[in-house]
């Protein structure tokens, strides 16, 4: 198969004032677009060239290591702009509602745990909410582009959710205020889509 | 009224600031030149957000840590080669405290050029000439995947090497494979840079020379060979 580099699924200014359109023109057409580049160019002359994301990422350990920084950042951008709308927000529904309130207690406790991971990854990454092989719901963090299908992970399960804590995805707008961004965030989930995918991996 | 009210207050808190700084090694020091020294190479924002928010956090962070603790009297470079014993609040916080001092020193306004004496026989020693030095140093931060640091330090036989770390830490921590004594540092997290450059680090990179400080770098290189 080719590699596509997918369309941001709504304008640069469409998610304002919670994530402000230069940070997400920059973090598209620079940030993503150079990940996926490079991707391209790393994974050219490889066995697995033409494999799926996620057949790579289970073998990633054995691939060059710019495979697994721009694969990773390839798709982990990609489910990021899904994972946001401008009419995001509130609170999910449904049987994801549920699995939450099962395994947390409540959204408030999921989310307070969600927060945690995502203020206290050091230096770059992103943090998660996952299904793993059990289709128990887990919250974890990943260093740089590394995330939960990889087979070098430490939280193995299928992303659903993700949230890029990198410097360059909140710096323009909140500076040095990790904290500040992580609450605006909340505002744009698109829990339509979250919801899908969980669907799509107990079914 | 007001004002005397404050000199007062600021008299009688005089024994009680001083008692408080005996007890520990570790001092938050004053950037040595103002905010928009840097200017237009590294602009005042990024200068006062980096200084006063970063390096501040990292300080407060790590004194916290190491409250009521011998490492309050250990100093740094003894505490950087056992950090591997201590957990990631104290790793990462003490190397953002004494990664961002020794940067700063590391430049001033009107800097730039290049170094001079036993610092430049040394660098045209282990990299052939400054020129090259440099291509290799700036290969070395732009390669840096996600956040950290690139270093010119002197290794145990008193020759030059690169390397980068991640996140804050550097070639004092035991946990580095390749240690020895930093003489010059770069910033590559991306809040040294992305209010200015964005995602190009390469153009920050070039924007670094025009800051250097060569003499602090020389006084480090002759303090670290003196040692030997
Ligand atoms: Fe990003
Ligand atoms: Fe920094």
């Amino acid at each position: 198969m080719d590699y596509q580099f997918p369309e941001l699924p709504y304008a640069y200014n469409a998610l304002e004032p919670h994530i402000d359109a230069m940070t997400m023109e920059i973090h598209y057409s620079k940030h993503h677009k150079t990940y996926f580049d490079k991707f391209v160019a790393a994974i050219k002359d490889t066995e697995s060239n033409g494999s799926s994301l996620e057949e790579i990422f289970s073998q990633v350990s054995k691939l060059p290591m710019a495979v697994r920084n721009h694969g990773g950042g390839l798709y982990n951008h990609t489910l990021f702009w899904e994972s946001m709308s401008p009419n995001g927000g509130g609170v999910p529904s449904g049987s994801l509602a549920d699995a939450i309130n099962a395994q947390y207690g409540s959204f408030e406790d999921f989310k307070a745990k969600f927060n945690d991971a995502a203020a206290n990854r050091f230096g770059s990454g992103w943090a998660w909410l996952s299904v793993k092989a059990d289709k128990s719901l887990c919250v974890c963090s990943s260093a740089n582009q590394d995330n939960p299908l990889m087979d070098i992970s430490d939280c193995k399960a299928t992303p659903i959710l993700g949230l890029d804590v990198w410097e360059h995805a909140y710096y323009l707008k909140f500076q040095n205020r990790r904290p500040d961004y992580i609450s605006a965030f909340w505002n744009v989930v698109n829990w339509e889509v979250i919801q899908a995918r969980y669907d799509s991996i107990i079914k | 009224m007001k004002k005397l009210f404050f000199y007062f207050i600021a008299f009688i808190s005089i024994p009680y600031a001083l008692k408080a700084q005996q007890e520990t090694l570790h001092k938050f020091a004053p950037l040595p030149y103002a905010y928009d020294a840097l200017e237009p190479y590294i602009d005042k924002m990024t200068m006062e957000i980096h200084y006063d928010r970063h390096h501040r956090a990292y300080f407060n962070n790590f004194t916290a840590a190491i409250k009521g603790t011998e490492l309050e009297k250990t100093p740094m470079v003894t505490i950087f080669a056992s950090i591997s014993t201590q957990p990631p609040a104290i790793r990462n916080n003490a190397g953002g405290y004494w990664n961002h001092e020794m940067f700063w020193n590391c430049m001033k306004p009107n800097g730039g050029g290049t170094p001079s004496g036993t610092l430049n026989e040394a660098i045209t020693a282990s990299f052939g000439s400054f020129d090259n030095f440099k291509k290799l140093f700036a290969e070395a931060g732009v390669k840096r995947f996600g956040s950290g640091w690139v270093w010119l330090v002197v290794g145990a036989d008193g020759k030059l090497f690169i390397s980068s770390t991640a996140n804050q830490d550097n070639p004092y921590m035991n946990t580095e494979e390749k240690r020895g004594t930093p003489v010059f540092c770069l910033d590559v997290w991306e809040h040294a840079y992305y209010l200015k450059y964005q995602n190009k680090r390469a153009d920050y990179i070039t924007a670094f020379w025009n800051v250097v400080n060569w003499e602090y770098v020389q006084n480090m290189y002759d303090s670290s060979t003196a040692k030997k």
